[in-house]
């Protein structure tokens, strides 16, 4: 049936196809150091490797540490489904010419396997498929750049095309100040890809994770039509500092805390990580097409 | 440094005002020091980002309502956001450009005490940027073009702006600030710092005043943040590429308008004439385009910012 040329034809167009398309999510390798993590919740020694179990929430107290967005993919995403969506960015590109940034960029790179704070792919939520893009606050505070900037506008550009979902799982100390006005653009580049997503009638869900704060507070993170966060996040525009400085007063137990934007009228729903992806698929699958033409 | 030169100035001028020369040598030395004044006053030019940022921030440099006085008539202004109050740091309003119906936006910075605390120094919590886009969309209604001028230390930091949704209500202008159908023409004429200035900057055309700066955030907290020493503020000035120059070379603004000798507040009329000349053509030619052209182009110029692509492949 197949000769061997056939047979090296199709390996050479199954090779193109993978290069073409989006490339499936490399686990992280990195040097594991200590084998016990003091939780920064209640200060229990926990084995790293129990901890990375439950996906960063300690089972003794429940807090919630940050998720590297590959290990936050592969919890949320079902098994073998996961796609990383390439991005055409300039990674690296230091506009000020600021002195240690590229090096750093470069040096985070290497250990997180990352290109920038951000990491995008496609796949399904319990059976239904979307784009999700998830941040991760090991680079540089997962704060917004360029890169990040551009990469979350082709991700929107993404779920546009491909008609999906799309969910944002925001982790940010705000704006990449090395880049200067050019990361605070990035607010208006994002917002604006995301109303045009949004006047298409497409589902963008955000989900603000600890911290959510600046530039990415301000910007794509608000702009939901669903907005969850994961408990005790701390969500704002100023840092509590900032304010307590400013206002000269001390700020109320909870304040700026995911429950405390409920309570406010900012967030739908705090959801526990062990929750996410129940949550999202019920979501999702709330919001299939059809409306209408099913009754 | 200007902030030195301004201090000698105003010794000069108190000295000069006292003055009565009555004899030669008293007329002589009046002669001397008006003299000294004047070399000065032609000495009175930013050097340095530090001097911009100086100048940027000077009390006298004209604020919103000026601008309001000297380049529009019929002005109209509207208040509170609907919501819960009106918020005394951004102004806005209805009035005539040319004849020709505009909604006026801008934050508003104080002379005097009394005066910022009642426009709390410039820094709008979400009641100011809902109010602002509440007249955008009445002025996207009546089809009015918006002219917005920002002048800002950054948005309040304060407990009830974060209860009530600081970051909710800037990311919402900057949405639908993207895909309003009339011209929008934002001029930066002061400082514009953060989020809190961007949350009235996304137009057709964004202008800076020669002088003005445009950030991420002030210098200070650049180099409290970055280097953990406030007072190395100047030299972040210097690094963090803020002045109109070095926007316009970013490719973040659209243009530059000159200001007169000695900063904008050394000849407001001289400054106002340029800011009119520049409005009215940058709006004449924007009102000639299609909606759908309009919006297109207005969301391509951000969505293609800090985009370095391009410039890797040359
Ligand atoms: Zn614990």
């Amino acid at each position: 049936m197949h000769s061997p040329f056939q047979q090296r034809r199709q390996l050479f167009d199954a090779l193109k196809e993978k290069r073409n398309k989006p490339q499936p999510v490399q686990p992280v390798t990195s040097a594991q150091p200590a084998p016990f993590v003091a939780c920064a919740g209640c200060g229990k020694a926990i084995p790293r490797q129990q901890l990375a179990d439950y996906f960063q929430v300690c089972p003794f107290c429940g807090h919630h540490h940050p998720l590297p967005a590959p290990a936050r993919l592969s919890m949320l995403l079902d098994e073998g489904s996961a796609k990383t969506l390439p991005v055409k960015v300039c990674f690296g590109s230091d506009p000020l010419k600021f002195q240690g940034y590229s090096e750093k960029l470069a040096l985070l790179r290497r250990k997180t396997g990352l290109n920038d704070a951000v990491l995008t792919a496609v796949g399904k939520i319990g059976g239904r498929k979307a784009v999700v893009s998830v941040m991760d606050s090991r680079f540089l505070m997962g704060s917004m750049g360029s890169a990040v900037g551009e990469a979350i506008a082709q991700a929107v550009e993404y779920a546009a095309k491909a008609k999906l979902p799309l969910i944002i799982f925001c982790a940010s100390g705000g704006a990449r100040m090395q880049e200067g006005a050019v990361s605070l653009m990035q607010m208006a580049k994002t917002s604006a890809a995301l109303k045009k997503f949004s006047d298409e009638g497409g589902l963008y869900i955000a989900v603000l994770t600890h911290p959510t704060t600046g530039g990415v507070s301000a910007s794509f993170a608000m702009l939901g039509d669903i907005t969850l966060a994961e408990p005790k996040a701390l969500i704002g525009f100023a840092g509590p500092r900032v304010i307590q400085q400013t206002i000269g007063e001390t700020l109320p137990e909870g304040f700026q805390r995911a429950e405390y934007l409920q309570d406010h009228g900012f967030v739908d729903s705090v959801v526990p990580r062990n929750q996410l992806k129940a949550t999202l698929a019920q979501l999702l699958k709330l919001h299939t097409k059809g409306g209408m033409a099913k009754c | 440094m200007l902030k030195e030169l301004d201090t000698r100035i105003e010794e000069l001028e108190s000295k000069l005002e006292e003055m009565h020369p009555e004899t030669e040598a008293q007329r002589l030395e009046y002669r001397q020091t008006m003299q000294n004044l004047q070399e000065l006053k032609q000495e009175y030019r930013p050097r340095t980002a530090a001097d911009k940022v100086y100048l940027a921030r000077h009390s006298m440099r004209p604020n919103i309502n000026d601008y309001i006085d000297a380049l529009f008539t019929d002005f109209f202004e509207c208040r509170g956001d609907r919501l819960c109050k009106d918020d005394g740091s951004i102004v806005g309003g209805v009035a005539l450009f040319h004849g020709m119906p505009v909604t006026v936006i801008g934050h508003k910075k104080g002379r005097t005490l009394p005066e910022n605390l009642a426009c709390n120094f410039g820094m709008p919590g979400p009641e100011g940027y809902r109010k602002a886009l509440r007249l955008m969309k009445q002025a996207e209604k009546f089809g009015r073009p918006i002219i917005t001028f920002i002048d800002t230390p950054g948005a309040y930091p304060g407990k009830e702006a974060e209860e009530r949704g600081q970051a909710e209500a800037i990311a919402r202008n900057l949405a639908e600030m993207s895909s309003l159908t009339v011209p929008i023409v934002s001029i930066v004429t002061g400082e514009g710092s953060s989020g809190g200035a961007l949350a009235l900057g996304v137009a057709d055309a964004v202008l800076m005043l020669e002088h003005a700066i445009y950030a991420v955030l002030s210098p200070e907290g650049f180099a409290s943040i970055l280097w953990k020493d406030s007072s190395r503020w100047a030299e972040a000035a210097q690094q963090m590429k803020l002045t109109a120059q070095d926007l316009l070379e970013l490719g973040l603004i659209d243009g530059i308008i000159p200001e007169p000798t000695g900063g904008a507040h050394n000849n407001p009329q001289a400054l106002f004439e340029q800011v009119d000349a520049q409005l009215y053509s940058r709006l004449k030619a924007l009102c000639k385009m299609r909606t759908s052209a309009l919006t297109a182009a207005r969301y391509q110029k951000f969505r293609n910012m800090g985009n370095f692509m391009q410039e890797e492949q040359l």
